[in-house]
């Protein structure tokens, strides 16, 4: 296997130069890749996609009369992120979440960032009946976004972008934690050459972060993993999460409100539970406050919540900070709560609700990305330039209808990493999700889920769309393989 | 402490690998049996549906008891409930909720060799050496007893893999023993006449109980057969065995006095002692099919009695009456 043939032109690629040699940080991964036979990276890959269909890595597609499970394509090639860049990108997502957690309580609370118009009072959506509900509530160490996933870009070699922050459910962690284990036994002599930050602690630190906001006087508090069930698309995360952390996955029916406390039904009888990390939308966690058809919830769990003697992560309400409105206006959260330079920029972002912003989304819909504000997993976004006119006409109806629940970005060339295609190496535009625990401290993975559209030319990385994922390695300062 | 809801997947998980294991070797015995030329029966694969007890969902679906059909409706047929591709599948889908509770090791052993049936589909049946396949099944499923005993900590839910497992297989016990007797020996009077030691030979190995027979007993003779089955102590799928471990599990479970299980320590431990007080003469005297049957009905009543008992959660009814009466209160 060797470059010949691998063009970088036009993107940035994040392990080969524009000269076509390998940067610094990627030679030991390249050296072995070019000592491969023929034929042997295929077979690589076929025993590192056979390594996690064997152990159940799967996701749950639904199509015709059955649901059949799948792995999420993988790609060997992992993608680099050198220490001094990734220190970087860490400071920025923990200043970044800081100032999203200041926004929440804030919001929630005496509104100072409208009442002197930081952020127009229009742009956030007070009347929402679910931050109506959670108007009142304090979250136990004030601590509202405990576990988020921000989305990042790279479209040079100088810069992270962020593209969008996922504060309700993110997912996607536990085939961060696969991949490790699966591209370690594909590659474990390159592992041996580089000095690779260790993800293994993340189910510690999740486990910690949880514990943490137990109610006062407990030593050990019961936690529990609570999914909406078997059929949901990340179930197989939701039960890989307790059982790293050992801790009971539930549904709603295993759960009951009962002498004010929430408690689980055991062979034993009833038990307490203190802790609950929830894996389904504020809608349906209880039928008695929000959705009332919700069957996956259970009733009365909101009261015990506000009373304080279970705590929920990550707090209901918390969505309301993770709007792509609300994302426009993250720098200037940064500086107004934090007093500091936003250190990870923000994508240039236009809001529909604002007139000359409209206008000109309007008049160049061919050039941007348009997105749902309130969306997220990529629904109803429409990329311009891939779009046909009658498409970009319907949908600028669409906008003209509500122009606040739409924003539109450019189209970014987000960078590429080499992927394995046929018997060769291509490059295929990738993205990031590191994820981000907010606990005593706040803690970063290092790395995160590299999400990659495995199509030629594609921009689309979502899992739903044909995407993969590839490991991240991010290196340690030279000799601290581990910290 | 386990929710109700997983020690009710546990439970299942493994009766299911314990039952498609049980098939499996049925299949194998008779397959080998059948190419024995002397073998007396006109219908060798007959008596194999009429184990399972569901010889009217075999009729709906087939109008002949060839060799063919039977192996297909018994491994791969989708369509009945109990087939070894069912059981596995049905096993993989309790695990599946439960991947928080049993180890690494468990569930990829699941998954392992419900990826090897999905792939063998047809193929067992027409091809040359079906045996390899019901091997694989056989050794699958007992390595994952042997992965539950060796990476599972011994604590409540490994109690419940034991209790179903065990359940499980007194079942299949009792059935394998009853069809043969009742077939061979449609008169009570006829044990202890001329019997066809190939047949008997035949069931010991069925159960894996031919060589440990051999060492206890010597030459097969039917009163030997039931009593090494049904009393034998120290044989791993003997009914007197399998109630012992299952009562024990149960112990394990609830302590010793725990009133929210009574119902089930009196169901299993009623059966035990039952067993344990028994004579094979007494039970050839009581018909041995009548003693099977009555052991059936116990056995179900017992896995009433656990449902009851640990998986369908009512609260307690004290709690009940506080809850109603915070209600009225407010």
């Amino acid at each position: 296997m060797d470059l010949n043939g691998y063009s970088t032109t036009g993107f940035y690629d994040e392990l080969i130069t524009d000269a076509g040699q390998p940067r610094p940080a990627a030679i030991p991964l390249m050296d072995r890749l070019f000592e491969l036979e023929q034929g042997e990276i295929q077979q690589r890959q076929r025993a590192a996609e056979r390594a996690l269909f064997e152990s159940g890595t799967t996701f749950n597609v639904y199509h015709e009369e059955q649901a059949t499970e799948r792995i999420i394509p993988f790609d060997v090639v992992p993608r680099i992120i050198e220490s001094d860049v990734w220190d970087r990108v860490e400071e920025g997502l923990k200043q970044r979440i800081q100032a999203l957690n200041h926004f929440l309580t804030d919001i929630y609370g005496p509104q100072h960032i409208l009442q002197d118009g930081t952020i127009p009072r229009e742009y956030v959506d007070l009347d929402n009946p679910t931050f109506q509900k959670c108007m009142t509530l304090h979250p136990p160490r004030g601590v509202w976004c405990h576990i988020s996933g921000i989305d990042l870009v790279r479209t040079d070699g100088d810069e992270f972008y962020v593209l969008e922050d996922n504060l309700r459910c993110p997912s996607g962690v536990s085939y961060v934690l696969e991949n490790r284990r699966v591209l370690k036994q594909t590659f474990p002599r390159v592992f041996g050459s580089l000095p690779i930050r260790s993800v293994d602690d993340y189910a510690e630190k999740l486990l910690a972060t949880l514990e943490h906001l137990a109610p006062r006087g407990i030593d050990r508090p019961q936690t529990v993993v609570m999914t909406p069930g078997i059929y949901n698309s990340a179930y197989f995360e939701h039960s890989y999460l307790a059982q790293q952390m050992g801790v009971p996955l539930v549904e709603g029916s295993d759960l009951i409100v009962h002498d004010g406390f929430v408690k689980m039904k055991t062979t034993q009888g009833l038990q307490r539970v203190d802790v609950i990390y929830r894996r389904i939308d504020d809608d349906f966690i209880d039928p008695g406050c929000f959705n009332p058809d919700s069957a996956l919830g259970v009733r009365g769990i909101m009261d015990v919540y506000r009373s304080g003697r279970v705590a929920l992560a990550n707090a209901p309400g918390a969505g309301i900070a993770d709007n792509k409105v609300i994302y426009a206006f993250v720098p200037k959260m940064i500086e107004y709560y934090l007093d500091q330079e936003p250190i990870l920029p923000n994508v240039e972002t236009f809001l529909c609700g604002r007139e000359a912003d409209c206008t000109y989304v309007l008049d160049n819909l061919d050039q941007l990305v348009v997105k749902p504000a309130n969306e997220a997993g990529g629904k109803g976004i429409m990329v311009g330039p891939h779009a046909s006119q009658a498409e970009r006409d319907a949908y600028a109806e669409v906008i003209a209808k509500d122009p606040r629940g739409y924003i539109a970005q450019p189209t970014l060339s987000l960078s590429r990493v080499p992927t394995v295609v046929d018997e060769q190496l291509e490059g295929r535009h990738v993205d990031l999700r590191p994820y981000i625990l907010y606990g005593k401290d706040i803690h970063v993975l290092p790395g995160g889920l590299t999400r990659v559209a495995l199509r030629k030319n594609s921009l689309v990385v979502n899992s739903s769309q044909g995407g993969g994922t590839k490991d991240t390695w991010v290196l340690a300062q030279n000799g601290h393989a581990t910290e | 402490m386990l929710l109700s809801r997983v020690a009710n997947s546990i439970y299942w998980m493994t009766r299911y690998i314990e039952r498609a294991e049980n098939i499996a070797r049925f299949i194998d015995v008779n397959l080998q049996l059948s190419l024995d030329q002397f073998t007396p029966s006109s219908d060798p694969w007959g008596p194999l549906i009429d184990v399972t007890g569901d010889r009217a969902a075999f009729d709906e679906l087939y109008d002949s008891t060839t060799r063919a059909n039977v192996m297909r409706f018994l491994t791969l047929d989708r369509r009945y409930p109990n087939s070894i591709a069912n059981c596995i599948a049905l096993a993989r889908d309790n695990a599946r909720t439960i991947r928080d509770i049993i180890t690494s090791e468990m569930w990829q052993q699941i998954n392992a060799m419900h990826i090897t049936v999905k792939r063998a589909a047809d193929d067992v049946i027409r091809e040359d050496r079906p045996v390899d396949f019901y091997r694989a099944v056989k050794e699958g499923c007992l390595l994952f007893s042997a992965n539950t005993d060796a990476t599972m900590s011994h604590n409540e839910g490994f109690e419940f893999c034991k209790l179903g497992r065990m359940l499980e297989r007194a079942d299949k016990t009792s059935r394998v023993m009853d069809v043969k007797y009742f077939l061979l020996l449609p008169d009570a009077e006829d044990v202890g006449g001329a019997l066809d030691t190939v047949q008997w030979a035949a069931l010991l190995r069925s159960v894996g109980a031919l060589e440990m027979y051999r060492q206890v007993h010597g030459v097969i003779t039917p009163g030997n057969v039931a009593a090494f089955l049904i009393l034998d102590r120290q044989f791993p799928r003997s009914l007197t065995h399998c109630l012992e471990q299952a009562q024990g599990a149960l112990v394990h479970i609830t302590g010793p006095h725990n009133g929210h299980s009574t119902a089930v320590q009196r169901c299993v431990g009623r059966l035990r002692s039952q067993l344990q007080f028994s004579q094979i003469d007494e039970i050839i005297d009581f018909g041995l099919h009548e003693y099977i049957d009555d052991t059936q009905t116990q056995l179900n009543k017992i896995d009433e009695a656990i449902d009851k008992a640990f998986f369908r959660f009512t609260p307690p009814a004290e709690d009940i009456f506080a809850q109603q009466s915070a209600q009225m209160q407010q």
